[in-house]
């Protein structure tokens, strides 16, 4: 069956060139560029010579650990309570600005705690803005992926039937994706706006039981309502990947399952899923992939806050890099960044090969 | 052979002849407001008038958009290609003197003795950029709603005080007059923070940086006054007389105007619009005096010559020929910026005496403090407002300095000091 295409190596390698060289200049070379400048000092603008710093740079971004705070004491040695009973603790800054004996913490910020007896034990960093930029980029990524994935497969299967003008809903579906995420962001700001029509809309199908809020100035729901828009504006391009699986599915299967009577949960079940199989594999990792991107939305809506609530990796590099002039810490970034989505993209095309 | 040597003598013949005529020597500039009609037509003017009167230069301007000319310059920078004349905000100025994009002015000092001082830039004990514009804040009320709360008028003699003021707050949001007692305009970010709120910080008597040595940043951005400062600033947003980070930016800009805020700290830029808005008693005040007199900021755009320009003279003679008092007079008319000197401010509709924003002109030349002289302003900059949004939005206050003095000082650190 071997045509003279598939097996002419000289013809492969034309082919492949020129993906080849552009994924080359654009990814592969920037990528060591940035391991480089991870080593260095390099900043973005400066007339002092870029200097070989090692990995301090990674050692600042990812420092970490725990303080161990004990209550104070009144002179006999008693624990202080207060009305509560709730013991009384030194500040953190005690411990991490300008004291000696714990020279170790200096610089470090508090990110959390808990108590095991009365002993508090304090989670700190060096960088905490990187620590909780990655925790909410992991947080975006474990929420949309999922349920982006699932909404457009709902839309996908709504909107593979032969109905009369289903391609307008098609087009509907698919509307966001074309408009620039910029201008989606900005629009959603005023959906969002504690006057907004979003905190309205609510408010009249509650009869007013509804209290409005400020949805991007809590920290409580930004990150929330940045996931809600980001799922909704690129639901459409996942659900036209999904489209074309179905389309992949031969109607003879159909047929079949529909002769031996089966119901349409186990037409899905036994026929449409198993015949998704690949397409899933790639919605699942572009989804990922692009989750881990976040960076619009933040810029325009947020900008990290509040109290770094939005905040997330590649807004930290950008900031970082561009914003403050420390080239070598937003490639820092960059390559943990880097790293990360190789580690979760291998592991889930382990997770989902063919067995 | 013989057609070739006649070739390669008519072709050295034409480049000399058109070397000749071409002896005017042209000049390249950037400047930051493409997208304003009125401002783009202001200094094209300039540029036309000077081309007609100096037959030895011809100027060429490209304008870019504000949000992304300082990308632009510094992109350009790295790639070697600056045009001979940028213009530059006078916070950043330093910063790109320090790293060799600009060169000294030469042009003759008496020209601007009598500017504001937030006008001229100096780096290094040099003249890197003189600007035809100043900026002020002041606060924005309505005459009627200082009668109704029977509120004394402040002075530029005597400003109100920290008590007073919290008083005018207090009488302001109790009246429910408004929604909001004092809007300090956090819907904008970016260069606005340091520019306005860091005069507040002045009054009460901290810093972004301490000035003396330019080396650090405790004791200054962390001291007993700093978080004094800090606290008056998150009560601002605990006790609801100011709307928080996430302001909407329509509401910031004529949320005044519609009354929704009695109280309003914002620029002279915003005068014109709020008058023609339709708010016939606006009163301009000074800022509080939280204890160490009465601040605002200083320091606009202002023109400077890049480090690569090989034409210096040209650009030099280009930047004496924009300082002249009309030009500073039709920059203001236009888009109603402070002009530098009191000759162009009597020319003006607005800043001359009697003008209704003759105010500002004053505010500037007696309560103007320029933010840090220090290359390392910009990256100081960013760290400010961000210990400033988490401040209003709940952040420890103590911590939260402490952590922007630990950045601040980080910063300058890896960059040796950045040449003070």
């Amino acid at each position: 069956m071997a045509s003279k295409l598939t097996t002419s190596n000289r013809a492969g390698w034309a082919f492949a060139l020129p993906g080849f060289g552009l994924l080359t200049l654009f990814i592969v070379v920037p990528f060591f560029f940035a391991f480089f400048l991870s080593l260095t000092n390099q900043r973005l603008i400066s007339p002092n010579p870029t200097e070989f710093v090692g990995l301090d740079n990674y050692r600042n971004l990812l420092s970490i650990s725990v303080l161990s705070i004990e209550p104070e004491t009144d002179d006999a040695g008693a624990v202080i309570r207060d009305a509560d009973g709730t013991p009384e603790y030194p500040r953190v800054r005690t411990f991490t600005r300008n004291n000696p004996d714990f020279q170790q913490y200096a610089g470090m910020r508090e990110w959390f705690r808990w108590h095991s007896g009365d002993t508090a034990k304090v989670v700190v960093a060096t960088d905490l803005v990187f620590w909780k930029s990655l925790r909410n980029t992991l947080m975006f990524v474990l929420v949309v992926a999922p349920v982006q994935g699932a909404i457009a497969l709902g839309l996908a299967l709504l909107i593979n039937q032969r109905l009369r003008g289903i391609n307008v809903y098609r087009a509907i579906y698919f509307m966001p994706v074309v408009v620039s995420i910029v201008v989606v962001s900005l629009l959603w700001r005023f959906l969002y706006a504690e006057d907004g029509l979003l905190n309205s809309i609510l408010g009249t199908f509650s009869f007013g039981m509804f209290e409005g809020r400020d949805w991007l100035g809590n920290k409580d729901t930004a990150l929330g309502a940045i996931m809600a828009m980001s799922i909704w504006q690129a639901v459409g391009f996942h659900m036209v990947i999904w489209l074309s699986g179905l389309q992949t599915i031969s109607p003879t299967l159909y047929e079949a399952s529909s002769i031996e009577g089966a119901s349409k949960f186990q037409t899905f079940r036994y026929v449409t899923w198993p015949g998704l199989r690949n397409t899933a594999v790639l919605v699942l990792i572009v989804i990922t992939m692009q989750a881990f991107a976040l960076f619009a939305q933040i810029d325009v809506m947020t900008n990290g806050g509040p109290l770094d609530s939005t905040s997330t990796v590649v807004f930290q590099a950008v900031e970082r890099g561009y914003g403050k002039q420390d080239i070598s810490g937003g490639s820092t970034i960059s390559v943990i960044l880097f790293l990360l989505v190789l580690t979760i993209s291998i592991t889930q095309r382990y997770l989902t090969r063919e067995k | 052979m013989k057609l070739k040597t006649t070739l390669v003598g008519a072709l050295i013949a034409s480049t000399c002849l058109a070397g000749m005529a071409a002896a005017q020597t042209d000049i390249t500039m950037w400047y930051h407001g493409g997208g304003n009609e009125v401002e783009s037509a202001l200094i094209n003017q300039i540029v036309s008038d000077f081309n007609a009167a100096n037959a030895d230069y011809d100027v060429s301007l490209e304008s870019f958009p504000q949000g992304s000319y300082n990308d632009s310059v510094v992109a350009a920078a790295l790639a070697g290609n600056l045009p001979d004349i940028i213009d530059v905000d006078g916070p950043v100025m330093p910063n790109w003197a320090w790293a060799n994009y600009m060169q000294p002015l030469s042009i003759d000092e008496s020209i601007i003795a009598d500017f504001l001082p937030g006008t001229i830039g100096r780096w290094d004990g040099e003249l890197y950029s003189v600007g035809l514009w100043d900026a002020a804040v002041s606060l924005y009320a309505r005459q009627s709603t200082l009668d109704e709360l029977s509120l004394r008028a402040p002075t530029l003699a005597s400003p109100w005080t920290k008590d007073e003021f919290m008083g005018a707050l207090e009488a302001a949001k109790a009246s429910g007059k408004c929604e909001y007692a004092f809007d300090v305009g956090m819907a904008w970010t970016g260069e606005w923070y340091p520019y306005a709120f860091s005069p507040f910080l002045q009054s009460f008597g901290g810093d972004i940086v301490d000035r003396s040595t330019y080396q650090t940043a405790e004791g200054a951005l962390n001291g007993d006054a700093a978080i004094e400062f800090g606290e008056w600033w998150q009560s601002l947003f605990t006790e609801g007389y100011t709307p928080g980070t996430s302001q909407d930016p329509a509401d910031r800009d004529t949320g005044f105007i519609d009354g929704k805020y009695c109280f309003s700290w914002n620029g002279n830029w915003a005068s014109v619009a709020a008058i023609d808005g339709g708010v016939d008693d606006i009163v301009f005040l000074p800022a509080p005096d939280f204890g160490n007199g009465s601040v605002i900021g200083a320091g606009s755009w202002q023109f400077g010559i890049s480090a690569t320009s090989e034409n210096a003279e040209g650009a030099n003679a280009f930047i004496e020929f924009a300082l002249q008092d009309k030009y500073m007079a039709a920059f203001s008319d236009g888009i109603g910026l402070i002009p530098s000197t009191t000759s162009a401010a009597d020319m003006t509709e607005n800043y001359a005496q009697g003008g209704p924003l003759n105010i500002y002109f004053a505010l500037s030349a007696e309560q103007a403090l320029v933010r840090p002289v220090s290359p390392g302003y910009v990256v100081a900059a960013k760290v400010f407002e961000k210990a400033l949004a988490d401040i209003a939005n709940g952040a420890d206050v103590a911590d939260t300095l402490d952590a922007a003095v630990d950045e601040i000082d980080t910063d300058i650190e890896r960059n040796s000091g950045y040449g003070h």
